[in-house]
């Protein structure tokens, strides 16, 4: 039988992982409520996974690749901006729905014991969900298009691993904070808007002037949008050093992302 | 042992201004006023210093007066708010009924809430399918199984909740008052089901104000006050202990009163025509009221009428028989109670004075005893008395 010993909690601390693990079902049954609950009394139900992307893709193609004339290295504008809003979505998508998920259960949070992480955590579900599903309407697409990126596309599960881990970590540190803070509910949505305009996803890097491209280069989604690009449009690959600094930034986000989480946690039944 | 507990304390910081920094300009900037002081918080300790031991099979009854720590302890034993300081053991996974329903989600169907609930109380898939049919079962809400649980009647939502709390295989559970849910017969149905966890040699830890259900579900017992440990063992006296705890309350609340200011109206007196009273008989208490100059106009007074576990048995309001009083004077009243067969026990009265608010409020200021004998042309076994808060005057006439 297993023994449990409860002691007062330490300042820094990692999740007990073998928690963690006995407790997946509830990771699990949080991911499916959320999926079921986001299209149940929904007239048009799953489809507006893929009407988001593609009414987003439409407007970009008509504001930027129309009136605005930005790059686009050459692909069809709008199978342009409709990957790269598979990326950002799968980004802010995480960001934005783990962010409330702890004040949003905060009933359970402060009547039942099970590792919270999992609140935030299991937001990732949908939004993979969401996800793949645009993803095959995306290679529909492609194919429409004739694109063909060509063995690039192999790389395509790992862009995808990185960005979840950065949105992890950022969500996860966010759901811990706006436990104490609900000012996050205001502040991050606003940042996450900027972000779409201030990161390359309605236009290629080289449509940005020179001198403000260290910006650009510092910006992670940045490296890992140019990567999902190469990977499903064949355009040019990052450069190695983003490879490398992508996998650094985005498991140093989660690593980050969990210590905020642990540290917070302690008092959440008695803040909430 | 099943649980063992070594030194356990739990504080909770309060903030000393007004409002609690929520927002993180606020926070930033107290900090950029005052970089050097350090937070102006107090302590409030709700439990301090705790040890006990819990062998396997028990079923601990944990007692004591609102704020005494009792929610503190199962919320530390159960994980979800963590100790300040101590050390608990648990031998085994400990499940949880805080709440019934809690994790229940409105828009999900009952089948779909049986599996989340059931996850969340700590169950594995499997043996959740294992029990699934039992759980339907127990909760008798099968035909509405693939409805959403926002259309079930409130009965049907607790029944279902608690169904699956019920079928919960932990070794350790820890119940918070909840048996008090549902008609009668599902309540029978839950008591039983407590009873064959703790048969089972499994270890149930029971929070309640209801001595009832602690006497007839518990084999030991805690009684926690202040926030520390005052007594555990047998069942009898630790209740005849938390019992007493009212009447010490009486004794430094009679102290207490000398000290008052009399700018409100003020009792200063209850006591009851006699200390004794029979079942049947009308039972009276004379108050006495002081007199104000502070206050102009009347009052009422309202007095209150507790049982020795803190159940209120009935209320009286000087309103409803038409009295007011005036505050420029003394007044001496007698409130006499009448028709009503208490149980026997002792009672305690609680007077409130009041106008547009309250104005002076004393809670047990007296107390008396009904005595055991009952009015009843037979004598049969306690449990024909054992339901209900009061004896009621009645017969059955048999037709032919």
């Amino acid at each position: 039988m297993s023994k449990v010993v409860i002691t007062p909690p330490g300042r820094l601390s990692l999740p007990h992982w073998q928690e963690l693990w006995g407790a997946r079902e509830v990771f699990l049954r949080f991911g499916q409520r959320d999926v079921l609950l986001r299209y149940r009394q929904t007239a048009v139900g799953v489809t507006w996974v893929i009407l988001q992307p593609l009414v987003a893709a439409g407007i970009f193609s008509i504001i930027f690749g129309r009136i605005a004339g930005l790059s686009t290295d050459g692909v069809p504008y709008f199978l342009f901006s409709y990957i790269s809003m598979l990326g950002w979505n799968l980004f802010s998508g995480v960001l934005n729905r783990a962010a409330p998920s702890l004040v949003a259960n905060q009933a359970l949070v402060s009547k039942v014991f099970f590792p919270r992480i999992l609140v935030p955590a299991s937001t990732i579900l949908s939004v993979i969900l969401d996800f793949v599903v645009a993803l095959v309407l995306g290679v529909v697409l492609l194919v429409a298009f004739r694109v063909n990126p060509g063995i690039a596309a192999l790389a395509l599960p790992f862009w995808v691993l990185c960005t979840l881990c950065l949105s992890l970590g950022l969500g996860l540190a966010a759901s811990a904070i706006m436990v104490r803070y609900r000012d996050v509910a205001y502040v991050l949505p606003w940042l996450v808007q900027i972000g779409l305009y201030a990161t390359p996803v309605a236009y290629s890097l080289e449509a940005v002037p020179e001198q403000y491209r260290i910006f650009f280069d510092l910006n992670p989604m940045s490296w890992l949008l140019t990567g999902i690009r190469w990977s499903l449009l064949g355009t040019a690959p990052p450069p190695v050093w983003q490879l490398a600094a992508a996998v650094i930034v985005s498991a140093g986000a989660l690593f980050a992302g969990l210590l905020v989480f642990q540290r917070f946690e302690r008092s959440f039944a008695d803040v909430i | 042992m099943a649980i063992r507990a070594v030194g356990l304390s739990k504080s909770y910081r309060i903030a000393h201004r007004a409002a609690p920094v929520t927002r993180v300009t606020e926070a930033v900037a107290q900090r950029l006023r005052h970089p050097f002081r350090r937070k102006d918080y107090e302590d409030f300790t709700a439990l301090s210093d705790v040890s006990f031991e819990i062998p396997w099979g028990e079923a601990v009854g944990i007692v004591g007066r609102n704020g005494a720590g009792k929610s503190t302890l199962l919320k530390l034993l159960t994980r979800i708010t963590a100790p300040t300081a101590g050390r608990i053991e648990l031998s085994g996974r400990m499940g949880s009924l805080l709440e019934v329903g809690t994790g229940f989600h409105p828009e999900l169907t009952g089948r779909e809430n049986i599996f989340l609930n059931g996850a969340l109380l700590g169950m594995r898939r499997n043996e959740i399918r294992r029990r699934f049919d039992e759980i339907v079962d127990f909760s008798g809400v099968e035909r509405f199984l693939d409805t959403p649980v926002k259309r079930y009647s409130s009965g049907m939502y607790v029944r279902l909740a608690f169904s699956v709390a019920a079928h919960l295989d932990t070794e350790l559970l820890a119940i918070d008052e909840v048996l008090a849910v549902g008609d009668a017969e599902f309540q029978r149905k839950s008591l039983a089901k407590m009873r064959d966890v703790a048969n089972d040699g499994r270890t149930v830890l029971y929070v309640s104000h209801q001595m009832q259900t602690v006497e007839s579900l518990c084999t030991s017992a805690i009684f926690l006050q202040h926030g520390t440990l005052q007594l555990q063992g047998g069942v009898a006296d630790v209740i005849e202990r938390y019992r007493g705890s009212f009447e010490e309350y009486a004794a430094r609340e009679t102290q207490a009163r000398k000290g008052l200011s009399d700018d409100v109206p003020r009792i200063l007196e209850v006591v009851p025509t006699s200390q004794t009273f029979s079942v049947d008989d009308d039972k009276s208490v004379d108050i006495r009221i002081g007199p104000t100059d502070d206050f102009i106009g009347t009052y009422f007074v309202s007095a209150h009428l507790t049982d020795a576990n803190g159940n209120v048995v009935g209320q009286c309001d000087s309103r409803l028989v038409g009295r007011y009083l005036d505050a420029d004077r003394e007044q001496r009243l007698r409130l006499s109670i009448r028709h009503l067969w208490m149980k026997p026990g002792r009672y305690s009265i609680d007077v409130f004075v009041c106008a547009s608010g309250i104005l002076d409020s004393w809670e047990g200021s007296a107390t008396f005893d009904i005595l055991p004998s009952l009015p009843y042309p037979e004598l049969t076994s306690p449990e024909a008395t054992g339901h209900g808060a009061v004896l009621l005057d009645f017969d059955y006439e048999v037709h032919a």
